[in-house]
């Protein structure tokens, strides 16, 4: 069993598993069905170590924030290691954010160094760069030509030879923005301690072998692929793939061509394979199909207790084989997993690890541990969580609030959000659940005006209202997530409406208008539909809207189906 | 940028998720028009792909919603 209490950092955890395993491979870099490249433990190293050199070159200090910003691909990991190295807090930043929105992120972060790729810093440099004037910014992959701007080559050779820097425990890992491109910037300070913590747990109840290989499609920032896709499999000698492509046929082809034996998804990517089951289920002609419900039904009884991949392999082995016949754990996390979906999964001997976690409390809080399989359930908290659910009304129904050593240190330069969030070292999740007699959680909905879509976003109205300031014969408007207004006690089909009081009577003219700048907006980010509100909104004495109580009004006194006008 | 390029594309579109090409539009948001998800969006950049004989990097199409905005970067590539 991995015991990670003597170590004092995520590096020094990385460095040391260099050394037992530096002739496995550690990555593999699959673009499409072409490979781009492998490294072994011994190689990554050494790639990680010119990393920390080229930051130290320039007086890279302990301490100093660098910001990664990157598709999913092997040099993440080598940037991201050889920053811990040189004692680095880690700054992941998401690829799928707008230049401007990225900017900002960068600019609160105050970022000694950015790593980038072409692509992105192409973007960025049509940005307003003062944001960058004290970053120091390292490209990968710039043609030959390519006008760098103020950047730097990330290939560059190194002047200098690497120090390895140490860090103590409650030194910040990692600055993870929960959200707050719009808002006010919500910057997790993530420390060693609740790195090690959270790793070493997850080893323990889902232990990889040297052979495993994980595969990670989910960004590197994403919190689930931090830690399951970069720091618990190379602390355990085991291989990661990456895609650079999330197009499902070269997802399901890398699956094959490299026998995956780990994954972690998001609910969206998990019902593209549910889709594509489907779909070749749905060809099997009449006895064909009956023999293959007989032989799901046998699995389901061979594995009712716990998974069992050989049983389930050999019993529906076309299947396993499209997904390259190694296929044992499917973690699927960063919004709410439809039970439907994680049940036909592992009716097929796919198990899928459903677990509930916050940015704010490392990767999970709670989860399944698969003996006995529960689709219908967030899990149980993993040891070291305690849980408590606040204000629970008559049907056990209250705010989740936590205790564990993986909550964040609180977020950076917002002492008084931070002393909202955390309370006496409980962390208000915001979110409402009940325990059953099994001890698993169970997700209602939220306390809190957001939404978290299925690809793992979390999105906090506030954040998008800026989007909507050109909006002409409109008095005032508000963003809100419907299901805070009319709770509907499920986590599913969770969407972002906009309420406004038109000036006049064209209201065509507003939603078109709406509709518009919608189109601006990530796609993850868009409304779904507008809200007509006649009456002024209640505001402080220094104007701010009272969204409760305007929510609570329009909760009160419009229907749901009545109000929304889809965009 | 070709009509035929983006009239192309909306079929593939229509024949993939069960629309009638007739309510497509060129400057429809193809997530909201088709109501599809990032990944069937790229499920659909696979067939354009195939139809077309060009590969288009997953980061080129950040920002990409509209048909005639992906029939843009198809000939860009072409």
């Amino acid at each position: 069993m991995m015991n990670l209490t003597r170590l004092n950092s995520v590096g020094e955890a990385l460095r040391d598993a260099m050394v037992p395993f530096k002739s496995n491979v550690a990555l593999i870099e699959a673009n499409r069905d072409r490979e781009n490249g492998r490294w072994s433990y011994r190689e990554l190293r050494t790639e990680a170590e010119r990393v920390t050199a080229l930051l130290q070159d320039k007086g890279f200090e302990p301490g100093d924030r660098c910001a990664v910003l990157m598709g999913n691909q092997s040099k993440w990991i080598f940037s991201g290691m050889g920053a811990l190295w040189a004692g680095a807090t880690l700054v992941p930043l998401d690829y799928k954010l707008k230049a401007s929105e990225q900017m900002a992120l960068l600019d609160h972060a105050k970022a000694r160094v950015l790593v980038t790729e072409w692509p992105i810093w192409r973007k960025l440099k049509e940005e307003d760069s003062k944001a960058l004037a004290q970053t120091r910014v390292l490209v990968t992959e710039a043609p030959k030509d390519a006008d760098l701007g103020a950047a730097e080559r990330w290939e560059a050779t190194p002047d200098g030879t690497f120090t390895y820097q140490e860090r103590s425990r409650d030194d910040v890992a990692c600055l993870v923005y929960s959200s707050g491109t719009g808002g006010t910037p919500k910057g997790c300070m993530l420390t060693h301690a609740n790195y090690l913590s959270q790793a070493e747990e997850l080893a323990r109840l889902f232990p990889m072998e040297e052979d495993d290989k994980y595969f990670s499609i989910l960004p590197t920032n994403h919190a689930i692929d931090f830690m399951c896709g970069f720091i618990v499999p190379l602390l355990m000698g085991a291989s990661v793939v990456h895609q650079r492509t999330l197009r499902p046929q070269f997802l399901r082809s890398t699956m094959k061509k490299y026998e995956i034996s780990h994954i972690a998804v998001v609910p969206m990517i998990l019902k593209a394979f549910e889709r594509a089951i489907r779909e070749k289920l749905d060809e099997l002609d009449g006895w064909k199909k009956s023999m293959l419900d007989g032989l799901v039904s046998i699995n389901e009884l061979a594995t009712q207790r716990q998974p069992n991949h050989a049983v389930s392999r050999l019993l529906l082995r076309q299947i396993h084989d499209s997904f390259g016949g190694n296929l044992r754990l499917i973690f699927c996390g960063g919004a709410f997993t439809d039970r439907s979906t994680a049940e036909f999964f592992y009716s097929l001997g796919l198990p899928v690890v459903i677990g509930y976690g916050l940015t704010e409390a490392g990767t999970v809080l709670t989860v399944n541990d698969l003996k006995p399989f529960r689709g219908d359930t967030v899990g149980k908290p993993l040891d070291g969580v305690d849980l408590d659910l606040r204000n629970a009304n008559e049907d056990g129904i209250g705010e989740v609030w936590v205790r564990s050593n993986t909550i964040m240190k609180g977020y950076l330069d917002e002492p008084e959000l931070t002393a909202e969030t955390i309370v006496d070292g409980w962390l208000r999740t915001g979110d409402l659940g009940s325990v059953d007699a099994a001890g698993h959680l169970k997700l209602v909905g939220r306390a809190k005006n957001m939404i978290v879509t299925e690809g793992g976003k979390n999105i906090y109205p506030e954040d998008i209202e800026s989007a909507f300031d050109a909006l002409d014969g409109c008095e005032e408007y508000c963003v809100f997530a419907a299901n805070y207004i009319w709770p509907t006690g499920q986590l599913t089909d969770e969407q972002l409406m906009i309420v406004v009081r038109p000036t006049n009577g064209d209201l065509d003219g507003l939603v078109d208008q709406i509709r518009d700048l919608n189109r601006n907006l990530v796609d993850f980010k868009r409304l779904s539909s507008v809200v007509v509100w006649p009456e002024d909104f209640p505001r402080t004495a220094s104007m701010k809207v009272k969204r409760n109580q305007l929510a609570q009004t329009m909760g009160e006194e419009l229907k749901r189906d009545n109000a929304l006008m889809v965009l | 940028m070709s009509s035929g390029t983006v009239q192309k594309l909306m079929e593939l579109a229509g024949t993939r998720f069960s629309v009638p090409v007739s309510d497509l539009k060129p400057s429809d948001d193809f997530f909201q028009t088709l109501g599809i998800d990032s990944i069937q969006a790229l499920e659909l950049l696979s067939d354009v792909e195939m139809e077309f004989d060009v590969e288009i990097p997953d980061y080129e199409l950040e920002g990409v919603v509209t048909f005639d905005a992906l029939a843009e970067q198809i000939e860009r590539r072409r």
